[in-house]
């Protein structure tokens, strides 16, 4: 398969009908080397007991040197609000988001 | 399929004909006028040495006619500096005066002579021309598959498919599907869930092509992709849940019988093209779109089959009370679709009530066990009534309100019923709830819809999902052309 903006030589042409995000496979992060020092963000996604794994995570981060920040979504059945990803984005190098289910 | 931009006009008169035309013969002293007094330009659609000595251009790829939209022979048309200032269709003498600034042009011609359709613009040809001449007006990424791929094949391969094959979406299919619709393929129609990607008008024609949606659908599958992406229907939560609802689209207004869906026998089965497809080409939405797929954000447990497609029409017609989207607030005559957030549809056999009472009664008992018997208000729900079952309530006068207040009544639910442990039953509502008794559904949460088969004293319920601010509450959203 090949991919371009413009149409290709080839026997059958498509229309793209994804939203195009994972063509050409899209690059992750480098796992941060360690965690000490690092800003650490994790989003309670806000289903019950979530609270209780995120306190426990929270204690072996900052045992290993991370500086834990918490945040929350307002409720489990929604998105993140992009206020509370942007400052995410903003003010940390990694996120846990933890499901309790 | 080529990249064609829109080649300039010449400066002065520019004249489109073609030779199969009496009206472009009848004028053909006139532009040998204009070719002598003015500046003109003449493009020939089907035979450059027409008219005779006029050294008009060939234009029988019809490149110029169809970039500049000429959709009648004889036009002509005053530029000025590669920017149309005019035109005018057929012979019509004072428009080419107007036009070309010349006083008594074709003094021995009638007033007035109506032209032709242009070549670019016949049906034959039409759709060839649009991928020739138009395919980069869409702006999705191009993908190839290799000369040993199956198209068919190669669509599962890449994820797209909902696990049945899809109608390939080449250029000349979604170029074809896109002619359903006024509005430009670039438009934004919505922001898709869980990616929350922008979904362009194409990229839903797209999915709507791969979902086999005639073009005449694509209305309606707009419609319904603007309205699951509201903050209301919350599309997000209802693919996130584990419970097994999606997306329910009820249509009402005049689109059901032109674009002829089914809502009579079988309406929630196989066999109807419309029914089956927009329905499928939501789902496609939010799985190619939105990246939402099973066992990735779709948490489903068990899911259930409408999850493929689930979309059928009221039958407004035969109903003996007003439609589901004129209690949702929509005007009569106004085509909309209704998104509920819904499990499968069970049936309610009951064939020996013929008092309203009775059967309300029958109805009530099927719909406490939705959900859970002694699960209470959390879920709205759908009942669909059919036709032998509404003659009931037509013939003793009852409308669509006294059915749902009695409904309402009937499923007033006293406490000890419900709670936790009652009946040898662990679920249910907590013992500290301080009410007596717990309506099934709130206020507003049982929706009637008027469908089905003329044969069988049935109805069917459509259980819900969690309503509310943090759940999914029933939309409506107007469908325009």
């Amino acid at each position: 398969m090949s991919v371009s903006k413009q149409a290709t030589a080839g026997p059958y042409v498509v229309l793209d009908p994804t939203g195009e995000r994972s063509l050409p496979i899209r690059e992750r992060l480098a796992r941060p080397s360690t965690l000490e020092g690092l800003d650490l963000a994790l989003l309670d996604i806000s289903k019950a007991r979530g609270d209780v794994f995120m306190d426990r995570l929270e204690t072996l981060f900052a045992e290993r040197g991370a500086r834990v920040k918490r945040f929350s979504k307002p409720t489990f059945t929604k998105p993140a609000p992009p206020d509370v990803r942007r400052q995410i984005a903003e003010e940390c190098a990694a996120v846990v988001e933890a499901l309790a289910d | 399929m080529s990249d064609s931009p829109r080649p300039p006009l010449p400066s002065g008169l520019v004249a489109f004909v073609k030779r199969d035309c009496p009206t472009c013969e009848l004028v053909v002293p006139v532009l040998e006028r204009l070719a002598g007094d003015a500046a003109l330009t003449i493009y020939c659609q089907d035979d450059p040495s027409f008219p005779e000595g006029a050294g008009a251009v060939d234009d029988t790829t019809l490149e110029r006619s169809w970039h500049h939209g000429i959709e009648t022979v004889p036009t002509l048309l005053a530029v000025d500096e590669g920017i149309e200032r005019a035109r005018t269709e057929g012979w019509d003498r004072e428009e080419w005066e107007r036009l070309s600034g010349l006083s008594e042009l074709g003094a021995e011609l009638p007033a007035f002579r109506p032209g032709c359709g242009s070549l670019s613009v016949d049906p034959e040809h039409a759709l060839d021309l649009a991928v020739r001449f138009g395919a980069d007006t869409m702006k999705s990424r191009r993908v190839a598959f290799a000369a040993q791929e199956d198209e068919v094949e190669a669509a599962f391969e890449r994820g797209w498919t909902d696990g049945l094959p899809v109608v390939p979406p080449t250029e000349r299919r979604v170029l074809a599907m896109l002619q359903g619709t006024r509005r430009k393929p670039d438009e934004v129609v919505a922001v898709v869930p869980p990616d929350l990607v922008e979904c362009t008008v194409e990229k839903v024609a797209i999915n709507a092509v791969m979902a086999g949606c005639r073009p005449e659908y694509l209305p309606v599958v707009l419609a319904a992709v603007e309205a699951a992406c509201t903050e209301q229907f919350n599309m997000h939560g209802l693919l996130a849940t584990t419970m097994p609802a999606g997306p329910v689209i009820i249509v009402n207004g005049p689109i059901r019988r032109a674009i002829g869906m089914n809502s009579g026998r079988n309406v929630f089965g196989q066999g109807n093209r419309a029914n089956s497809t927009i329905g499928r080409a939501l789902q496609l939405v939010v799985r190619n779109v939105g990246g939402g797929r099973p066992g990735e954000v779709d948490r489903a447990t068990f899911g259930n089959p409408g999850k493929v497609s689930f979309c059928f029409a009221e039958d407004e017609e035969g109903s003996p009370w007003g439609p589901l989207s004129a209690d949702l607030g929509a005007e009569p005559g106004v085509s909309t679709v209704t998104l509920f957030p819904g499990e499968g549809p069970r049936i309610i056999v009951d064939q020996l009530s013929r008092e309203p009472e009775s059967l309300a009664r029958s109805y009530a008992a099927n719909l406490r066990t939705l959900i859970h018997p002694k699960l209470v208000l959390a879920f709205d729900c759908v009942l669909a009534i059919g036709p032998e079952h509404a003659r009931v309530f037509r013939e003793a006068g009852w409308s669509k309100a006294q059915i749902t207040d009695r409904l309402h009544e009937l499923l007033l639910i006293p406490k000890e019923e419900l709670v936790q442990g009652a009946g040898g039953i662990t679920e249910g509502i907590p013992p500290e709830v301080p009410a007596p008794a717990l309506p099934k559904f709130r206020p507003g949460g049982i929706l009637l819809v008027y469908c089905g088969g003329d044969a069988g004293l049935f109805s069917t319920m459509i259980g819900g999902w969690v309503t509310g601010d943090t759940g999914s509450q029933t939309t409506l959203r107007e469908i325009r052309p």
